[in-house]
């Protein structure tokens, strides 16, 4: 049944599952292990950049294109879905229509994107990629009417998701059973769905045509798969999963702007957590996500603390909090050097290591 | 080989684009649009030629150019403050402008150097790899130059003598602005010489039609391509050291943004093709102010439609090299 669920693609790697298991019991018990709200929305963000991640390396990691326009698809869901709640209304058809229209937009975007620069060299797709992303984020702020330009979009949800609604009198296990929490919950069962249909995808044969594709694009030609038509249908696959994650996110925050969806940050983000977590294993995405969005949260103490112990100028503006990107940078650079499959790989790597060993001494 | 043909068809479109903007924005504004544009495509075509050289030579796809543009930006602006300021008198402070630029020139230079050792070097042959350790770099020399420069704007204004416009008749031009198009054609045209009229533009150009063949000659392909990414570095500082004396304004953002320009410039023109770089910056820059003038909200997605309408017509790009 697991197994099933799973795709039939094991961790495998002990490690790599035990790490995958306390995951996903802490992601399901957060609300009741951890107090405050800022460990709900924290465990909220991992689900939404967990399916944000994991639909990117299906471009990456199994197509083997680069995209630097995941984060605009990501804004697409979540503007579709913050315009349409705050237009129109804060009822369910309104989510809905706006996560349908979304979807088609991004799906849209997606397959001209796709059929216009995957007819040549792929490095094309990169470039084109970037330029376009570009051109919507600055469409983005120019049309500030609909969009709310730089501020961005506050808007009203649904009545049943916000913290006010309860629908216990009495709390649970010390925790009160609000719309807030039924929310955190919507929002990991579709992630996890998301998630899960994402590694579906990546082992389908469809997958199997991507990953040849990557490896020995002229062979798969030859034996009768089109290129162009394989990598767009992937990268379509990938933005409406990104769009898809946007939508939560839009729904979560009850806020969309252009810093929390399509800014460079979060596209910068999306690769250096690939690379991190590891390429072409769809496991990767969620070891790299907890792993930088906690130390997001807490790296900034513990930069502080280092540059205090230090003195000096240049060692205060090297360890400065605001600097970690710096350090992320570092980290993914030798990333890409050492461990081209990313903590995952290198998990794999340490249990078949072991598995060779044994079977040396047997 | 570059065909004649494409060529001609490029410059006639070029052309075609001027004159026909000519009757729909009235002289005046012609002019000043023209200029700005000429002035911005020599600019791009700075900084792009050594991305889309390195490209052509080498097969390397180098996402950190804009690094090289932040890094020369930077240097102007403190060859300003060490100087203190531009000192009076013309000769002067054309001088200050000068060291700046070669300021950028070295330090472009240096940041190469260090790239092509530490990130490109070990990544040859996988693209992807490339591209993805290149942003690294890209992120990582930002960070650095806001650990060293503080991450607000950096102000370099322009020598007095480079202030203003010379007028012709009513007509405003920049001073900076046709200075910038005399140095871009003089760019232009020494890189031409370079590659059509040397012994080493010889094998820089045969490098890139044939690596093998010219390795199996016994000259060291090796050497020429450190040469000429640090050359492409070198220029991509000073083409930041001009962009930023263009704004008087910047952040550490400058590389990454003009890297959008590049792009689109470089696959438009074909990648590895150095002319035609020089003419889809032309194309990509009038379009640019042209859009921007007329209807300011399509400005972002015209340049999007022109490289998809040139890619359409040429999948290889305005002036394709043979090859590729």
């Amino acid at each position: 049944m697991l197994n099933r669920l799973l795709s039939y693609d094991l961790p495998r790697s002990r490690l790599l599952a035990v790490l995958l298991a306390i995951i996903f019991v802490c992601l399901i018990l957060t609300p009741f292990i951890f107090t405050g709200t800022k460990s709900l929305s924290i465990a909220a963000k991992i689900c939404i950049f967990v399916v944000l991640v994991a639909s990117y390396d299906l471009l990456l990691g199994y197509a083997g294109i680069i995209s630097f326009a995941h984060a605009m698809f990501f804004g697409i869901g979540a503007y579709s879905v913050a315009i349409a709640l705050e237009r129109f209304g804060t009822g369910f058809t309104q989510l809905f229509l706006g996560m349908g229209s979304g979807l088609v937009i991004a799906l849209l975007f997606a397959a001209l994107i796709g059929f216009l620069s995957l007819r040549l060299r792929t490095i094309f797709f990169a470039m084109i990629t970037f330029a376009v992303s570009n051109a919507v984020s600055v469409t983005v702020i120019q049309s500030y009417k609909l969009t709310g330009g730089e501020d961005g979009l506050s808007y009203n949800i649904p009545q049943i998701f916000k913290s006010s609604y309860r629908f216990l009198e009495e709390p649970v296990f010390g925790v009160a059973i609000t719309g807030k929490l039924l929310l955190y919950y919507v929002v990991f069962v579709c992630s996890l769905v998301m998630f899960l249909l994402l590694l579906r995808i990546a082992n389908s044969p469809f997958g199997s045509v991507l990953r040849a594709l990557r490896e020995n694009e002229f062979r798969t030609m030859a034996i009768g798969y089109a290129p162009v038509l394989y990598r767009t249908l992937a990268s379509c696959a990938a933005a409406s999963m990104a769009a898809g994650a946007g939508m939560l996110s839009a729904v979560w925050l009850r806020y969309t702007g252009l810093e929390t969806t399509m800014s460079v940050d979060i596209a910068i983000d999306i690769l250096l957590i690939v690379v991190i977590g590891g390429m072409g294993s769809i496991y990767g995405a969620v070891l790299g996500t907890v792993l930088v969005i906690v130390a997001q949260g807490y790296l900034r103490e513990i930069l502080i603390a280092i540059g205090e112990f230090f003195g000096g100028w240049w060692m205060t503006g090297l360890f400065n909090p605001d600097r970690w990107l710096l350090w992320l940078g570092l980290l993914f650079v030798l990333c890409v050097y050492f461990f081209p499959q990313g903590i995952v790989g290198w998990l794999r790597k340490i249990e078949a290591d072991r598995l060779i060993r044994q079977q040396a001494q047997s | 080989m570059i065909h004649q043909k494409h060529i001609v068809e490029t410059s006639a479109l070029i052309v075609a684009l001027i004159l026909v903007m000519l009757p729909i924005l009235g002289f005046e504004s012609w002019a000043v649009l023209t200029l700005a544009g000429l002035s911005m495509a020599m600019m791009i075509f700075i900084m792009a030629s050594g991305m889309t050289l390195v490209f052509g030579l080498m097969d390397v796809l180098n996402f950190g150019h804009g690094a090289f543009i932040a890094v020369g930006a930077y240097a102007a602006a403190s060859m300003v403050t060490l100087v203190g300021g531009y000192p009076i008198g013309t000769v002067l402070a054309i001088l200050t402008v000068v060291g700046c630029a070669l300021a950028a020139l070295v330090a472009g230079g240096i940041g190469g150097s260090l790239f092509e050792r530490l990130l490109v070097r070990p990544t040859y042959g996988n693209h992807m790899r490339q591209i993805l350790i290149t942003t690294g770099g890209l992120i990582i020399v930002e960070q650095v130059l806001i650990v060293f420069f503080s991450p607000r704007e950096i102000v370099l204004l322009r020598p007095e003598e480079l202030q203003g416009s010379l007028l012709i008749g009513n007509i405003a031009l920049e001073k900076y602005r046709l200075l910038m198009v005399a140095i871009g054609l003089l760019v232009f045209s020494g890189l031409i010489l370079l590659f059509n009229r040397t012994k080493l533009g010889l094998l820089i150009r045969a490098a890139v039609e044939n690596r093998k063949m010219v390795e199996a000659l016994g000259y060291p392909v090796r050497g020429l391509f450190i040469g000429v990414f640090i050359t492409g570095s070198s220029l991509a500082g000073v083409g930041g050291a001009l962009w930023a004396l263009q704004q008087e304004l910047f952040t550490v953002t400058i590389g990454s943004e003009a890297m959008l320009l590049i792009f689109i410039v470089v696959v438009t023109g074909g990648l590895g093709s150095v002319s035609g770089c020089f003419f889809s910056a032309l194309l990509t820059a009038l379009v640019a102010n042209y859009v921007t003038f007329l209807y300011p909200p399509l400005s972002a997605f015209a340049l999007i439609g022109m490289m998809a309408a040139v890619l359409l017509w040429r999948p290889q790009g305005l002036i394709p090299v043979a090859n590729r």
